[in-house]
C-alpha cells in the first residue's frame, strides 16, 4: 500500500502524515497540489494545516487544485482517501464528503487530546485534536441520512466535543465508505513517543473498507 | 458580494459581538451576524452567481447577495 500525501501552500501536517503512512503502509510520497497525476499511489491522504491560509473558508481554495481533480477520480474508483483536519475541510468543500466545518463554537483554537468513539463497534481512540474551525455541521435531514447509512465514522466521547459539532460528529465517510474525513489528527498518534498509537486504527479503517 | 451565515445555524461570532455591545454602551441591538464581503470588478456580471455558488460562498452554510456598486 503506497500512499500519496497531498501538499498545498500552507499545509503543515503532511510530514507527519508521510511518516504515519510509512509506519502503517509500505511507503508514501508527497504529491504537490499542482500535479494532475497522483503517480500510481494506492491511497491518498489530504493532510492538516492551513492551505491558502484558510482564506475565504478553510479548504475553499485548495479544493480547486489539479491534485484534487485526481483525488476525485481516485475516490470514484474506490481508492482509500483520508482527509485529516484541513483535509477534511477540503474534502467537504469539494463535495467528496457531506457537510461542512465551521468555526469552533467557543471561537478558540483548541489543541488537546480527545477520545473518539469508532461508531462501528464503540472502540475508544485517543487522538490529538488541534483546530479552530472544526465544528461539523450538516442539516438535520442530512444527518439522519448519514446515521441511517452508517456514514458517521467517529464521534467525540462524552465531554470531549470542544468545537460544538452537531451530534458530536468528529468524522464521516462517503456513501461507499472509501473516503473518510475527521478533524482530529491520527498522524500524530502512531508512535508511543507521543502517548498513543490509536491513529493507526484510523489508517486501518480507511484501508479496510476500500479493500 | 455579501456572504452571510445561513439563518438557523449558530453564529458564535455574531453572538460574541452582540454580547459585547452593552458593555460598550450600545443598547437595543440584536440579531447580530458576522459575514464576509468580497468586492470585485467583472466585465461580465452574468457568471457572478456561479462564482458565488462555487467559490465565494458555501451554499450549505451561507447565503449570498450580489450588489452592483
Amino acid at each position: 500500500m503506497i500512499w500519496g500525501v497531498l501538499q498545498f501552500p500552507g499545509s503543515c501536517d503532511e510530514r507527519d502524515a508521510l511518516h504515519a503512512c510509512e509506519v502503517h503502509g509500505d511507503g508514501a510520497r508527497l504529491v504537490w497540489h499542482e500535479s494532475r497525476d497522483l503517480g500510481g499511489v494506492d491511497g491518498v491522504v489530504v493532510p492538516g494545516g492551513f492551505s491558502y491560509g484558510d482564506y475565504l473558508r478553510a479548504g475553499a481554495i485548495a479544493r480547486f487544485s489539479p491534485a484534487m481533480e485526481a483525488v476525485a477520480e481516485a475516490a470514484a474508483d474506490g481508492a482509500p482517501v483520508l482527509g485529516i483536519c484541513n483535509g477534511f475541510q477540503v474534502l467537504c468543500e469539494a463535495g467528496l464528503l457531506p457537510g461542512a466545518l465551521l468555526r469552533n463554537v467557543e471561537l478558540r483554537f483548541r489543541c488537546h487530546q480527545v477520545d473518539l468513539i469508532d461508531e462501528r463497534g464503540g472502540e475508544l481512540l485517543s487522538i490529538p485534536a488541534k483546530h479552530g474551525e472544526g465544528r461539523y455541521y450538516a442539516p438535520e435531514a442530512m444527518l439522519d441520512e448519514l446515521e441511517a447509512n452508517g456514514q458517521i465514522a467517529y464521534r467525540y466521547a462524552e465531554g470531549h466535543n470542544s468545537n460544538g459539532s452537531v451530534r458530536d460528529v468528529a468524522g464521516v465517510t462517503n456513501e461507499r465508505g472509501n473516503v473518510l474525513g475527521l478533524m482530529p489528527h491520527p498522524e500524530h498518534a502512531v508512535d508511543p513517543l507521543t502517548g498513543s498509537t490509536d491513529g493507526l486504527r484510523v489508517f486501518d479503517r480507511v484501508t479496510q473498507v476500500a479493500a | 458580494m455579501l456572504i452571510r451565515p445561513k439563518e438557523g445555524i449558530l453564529d458564535p461570532q455574531g453572538k460574541a459581538v452582540e454580547r459585547a455591545l452593552p458593555a460598550l454602551g450600545f443598547e437595543g441591538i440584536e440579531h447580530v451576524h458576522v459575514g464576509r464581503m468580497v468586492e470585485l470588478e467583472a466585465e461580465d456580471p452574468e457568471r457572478l452567481g456561479e462564482l458565488c455558488e462555487k467559490l465565494l460562498a458555501n451554499p450549505l452554510i451561507e447565503d449570498y447577495e450580489i450588489q452592483a456598486l
